[in-house]
């Protein structure tokens, strides 16, 4: 039989030296027992203690030269030993050792989660997580002094041997305060330049009472909503073990107690007549039309809901342009980035437009640029909004806006641009292809050019084909400019 | 009137908001010996409960309840009988830091009754986080309020000292805001909404920006644990369909980081438009679960409700009730089946999911094992099938499956 001695509860180094040299020397764990200094009965004498076979054969280890065989274990496997063994159960060392000793057979035991020794010492590690965590979470500082000479002292109960891994987070968090943790297993000090852990001690030797404390009671009860009670929950995230160190849990009794007379009573109590509501009609598109300027025509658009489209959109993304403009450019509707900053064409596509623009010789800054529907039609799909193209009968809901946004501009020129556009332009369905290259005239209005969305553009996947198309898409912009030179002449 | 005083009027004008979280931002700390606090990514800490079972996380105060806006559905409604208060902006400061200094919370969650402006009451909110940013190098977590409208220079400056900025929808139908909250306007909520998208857009792709090109100067900063909202639930007649729509629709456009559900609780003073009822607890707590099963679980918005109901139910989770509407789908055979199938497997849940994925590579899953998975047997085993366990075929079929998981008639007893 082998008897192990550590130097502590945590001595992780200890049990990882001594484990490693009991492996190589084939060590079964049914014969290794561990045990901590300070912890073995008295009735047995330290000669008993003495490892019963001497340490495994092995060269000098403190030789750089060392041959000394070793074996790998994985990384998964140190980390779940470096917290499981901060466990309280005096067993650890043992399921530690035993799952250590299967790994150099199986080296993949680690990925079992249902293998029983890798399960428990999962469970005992994650007992020890939820330990630390609930003491970064419910140690209670108490000031003693005031500032700036004051100090901060708190009291807590650990259930697992876990107060030098946790006090870390401490000392990142409070760097310029002096603070110590003091527990009945361990305590732990920062004095703003490290941590020091010394002996547990008696919870007398913490403060009883802090300035604050009173306030933060008053904070605790205020902020529980009594109509809510749900006690079960509370309990599961802040059990009973910790109430007695937790200033605000003396409050949950009485809190409790009071909660369903209020709730009652608030349920019962006369309810206020509420002040009449302001009824708002749903503002429609205005089809009389008479002297409109463009700022009218955005407010008003603002609150429309003549289609289903203004519901999940953000906003209304209108027109833009001087009220002079000379060429009225019409898209299809706003996109991802144009719902969410309520202009228009300002995402990739709008940049595209730009360089074509700028190519054919027209500023856009003269242009006025505006959709045939106004709102961003899409379905979330998780993280993003996919793009759905507008019905006939949302097209014809947005045409009055159109109409009147032409009404208003009388520009010499309109450019459609996309089969959305063209249809609310011209008032039919006309495809881009067959139409495109000449301006088509109209009785009722300024002539119009049809072309490709620039959004096409970038949906094309080859790269050769895109710049085609989009030489193809600058020659139509061209037109605009040949027009407007002639009409200028004109 | 004292602080503490006031503390108990503006904690409890706070408290019928549900987000609480601290968690998803950057990291920080304060080793350089100059300030307080730290945080780190991924969870923050709950420092306590409430026998309402809700996380204690950070300070959740009003800066004041006085509020030009009459919202039914709010205590600090105009036209609210309750007594009023205003904390200064160094009285909130000081108190955060009183309560950081003990480890009470994780930082400050600062809200405000809409007073004189929109700008007005920003520009107060922001005031204290950035005194406490730059007077005291205060590194904990910080949540503001945002008020819609709100200038956009004042919401850049919220962002600097903010981990994460909110706006409540309040209610899932704009109709029904037009009837609860007149002066509020879902239009400019969801505007604001999408101003700051844009600007955690921005910071996302300066950061990235910055990782290529290290040398060049630190990206400005702008709410590292992003943006979330708050709907009321019970206020109005929406349906559960209507409220989980809403929600796909915002966390896909904002790319909000969650949605709080609160089930309406009866406030003191209660208008009479107003259900004066105990709140609908178990309702929240399914469309939590549904929330859930969108954002973890690859499920979509349409699928989780009975389209014939429109409601989730109130007697089993929604990803049972759902395997019980799906049974086709059934049993699943734990050891082939893929991830996204084993998600929808009633009882398992993500972490089940990757222990069993890393696990069935070396040896098979057997019914004994579902426990050392921390798989509620019960649930599962009707859904599955493993080399010792595969359902009666009768069993899916039946009737009687759905009775098996009604739950036994009880009183909802508080459990103390
Ligand atoms: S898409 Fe056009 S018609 Fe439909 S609501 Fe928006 S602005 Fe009005």
């Amino acid at each position: 039989m082998h008897r192990i001695r550590l130097d502590s509860d945590t001595d992780f180094d200890g049990w990882r030296k001594a484990a490693r040299e009991l492996v190589l020397a084939d060590v079964a764990p049914a014969d290794v027992t561990w045990t901590v200094a300070g912890d073995e009965p008295e009735l047995f004498d330290a000669a008993e203690f003495a490892p019963s076979a001497p340490t495994p054969a092995a060269p000098d280890r403190e030789s750089p030269t060392s041959p000394f065989p070793t074996f790998n274990v994985p990384a998964r496997f140190v980390e779940l030993a470096q917290t499981a063994i901060l466990h309280r159960d005096p067993q650890r060392f043992a399921y530690l050792y035993q799952l250590l000793w299967r790994l150099r057979a199986n080296p993949e035991l680690m990925q079992v989660a249902t293998d029983p020794d890798v399960a428990r010492l999962q469970t005992m590690a994650k007992a020890v997580r939820r330990d630390e965590h609930k003491m970064h979470a419910f140690v209670r500082f108490r000031e003693i002094g005031r500032e700036p000479k004051s100090r901060y002292v708190a009291w807590f109960e650990p259930e697992h041997h876990i107060v030098a891994a946790a006090a870390p987070f401490f000392a990142r968090r409070f760097a310029d305060m002096e603070w110590s943790i003091l527990t009945p297993d361990a305590c732990a000090h920062w004095d703003g330049h490290k941590i020091a852990i010394t002996p547990g001690v008696a919870k007398a030797m913490a403060p009883s009472e802090d300035r604050l404390e009173e306030t933060w009671l008053t904070y605790y009860a205020s902020i529980f909503n009594p109509a809510r009670l749900k006690t079960k929950a509370m309990r599961a995230e802040m059990p009973k073990k910790y109430w007695r160190n937790l200033p605000e849990a003396a409050l949950i009794r009485p809190l409790i107690e009071h909660a369903e007379r209020k709730a009652h009573a608030m349920v019962a109590a006369e309810a206020t007549a509420p002040k009449k509501p302001q009824r708002q009609e749903l503002p429609m598109i205005r089809t009389e039309h008479t002297g409109d300027t463009l700022e009218a025509l955005r407010d008003e658009a603002r609150d429309c809901r003549a289609c289903d489209l203004w519901k999940d959109a953000t906003q209304t993304v209108f027109g833009e342009g001087p009220q002079r403009a000379r060429v009225m450019l019409v898209g299809e509707q706003p996109g991802d980035k144009e719902d969410l900053a309520g202009h228009p064409f300002v995402g990739p596509a709008g940049q595209m437009l730009d360089r074509a623009l700028a190519e054919a010789g027209i500023d856009r800054a003269e242009t006025y640029v505006t959709n045939a529907v106004k709102h961003f039609k899409f379905v979330p799909r998780g993280k993003i909004r996919l793009h759905q193209k507008p019905s006939t009968s949302e097209i014809k809901a947005c045409r009055p806006w159109y109409e009147r946004e032409l009404a208003t501009i009388k520009p010499l020129l309109v450019v459609a641009m996309g089969a959305t556009a063209a249809q609310s332009v011209l008032g039919k369905i006309t495809p881009i292809n067959k139409n495109r290259g000449h301006l088509i005239d109209r009785d009722d209005g300024p002539p119009v050019l049809v072309t490709v969305h620039p959004s096409y553009l970038l949906r094309l996947p080859d790269a050769d084909a895109r710049q085609r198309e989009y030489a193809r898409f600058v020659d139509d912009i061209k037109l605009v400019a040949t027009h407007l030179k002639k009409a200028h002449a004109a | 009137m004292d602080v503490q005083r006031k503390l108990a009027i503006l904690a409890d004008a706070a408290k019928y908001d549900a987000s609480c979280a601290s968690s998803g931002t950057e990291q920080r700390d304060s080793r350089d010996g100059r300030g307080l606090g730290s945080t780190a990514p991924g969870m923050g800490i709950c420092h306590s409960y409430a026998p309402d079972g809700r996380c204690i996380s950070l300070l959740k105060v009003l800066l004041t309840n006085a509020c030009a806006y009459d919202c039914l559905y709010c205590v600090n409604r105009a036209s609210s009988n309750v007594p009023r208060a205003r904390f200064t902006v160094d009285e909130v400061v000081q108190l955060t830091l009183d309560f950081y200094r003990r480890n009470y919370i994780e930082g400050l969650f600062l809200s405000s009754g809409i007073i004189r402006s929109a700008d007005y009451t920003m520009e107060q909110i922001v005031h204290v986080a950035q005194t406490l940013r730059e007077q005291h190098h205060f590194r904990g977590y910080i949540h503001l309020k945002t008020i819609p409208e709100a200038d956009d220079a004042l919401i850049a400056k919220a962002g600097r000292y903010a981990d994460r900025l909110s706006i409540n929808i309040e209610v899932p139908e704009e109709t029904s805001l037009a009837a609860l909250a007149p002066e509020k306007n879902v239009r400019a909520i969801r505007r604001t909404m999408g101003r700051l998208r844009l600007k955690l857009d921005e910071a996302t792709e300066a950061k990235v920006e910055a990782r290529k090109a290290p040398s060049r100067a630190k990206p400005p900063r702008f709410a590292p644990a992003g943006q979330s909202t708050q709907m009321i639930v019970g206020a109005d007649a929406a349906t559960d369909q209507t409220i989980l729509n809403t929600s796909a629709n915002l966390y896909g456009s904002y790319n909000l980081k969650r949605v709080y559900y609160s089930a309406f609780s009866p406030i003191p003073d209660s208008s009479r438009a107003l259900p004066l009822a105990a709140p609908p607890l178990i309702r929240e707590h399914r469309l939590y679960q549904a929330d859930w099963l969108m954002r973890f679980y690859g499920f979509d918005a349409q699928e989780i409700i009975d389209p014939a109901a429109g409601m989730l139910s109130l007697e089993m989770d929604p990803k049972l009730a759902w395997a019980l509407r799906n049974r086709e789908r059934f049993p699943l055979d734990v050891n082939r089946a893929s991830r996204e199938d084993l998600l929808r497997v009633p009882g398992f849940g993500r972490k089940a999911v990757d222990r069993i994925i890393d696990t069935r590579r070396h040896s098979a899953i057997r019914a004994a094992d579902l426990a050392k998975l921390h798989i509620p047997r019960n649930k599962a085993l009707p859904f599955i099938v493993l080399p010792d366990h595969r359902p009666p075929p009768h069993l899916l079929d039946g009737a009687q499956l759905v009775e098996r998981f009604r739950p036994k008639a009880q009183q909802l007893g508080f459990g103390f």
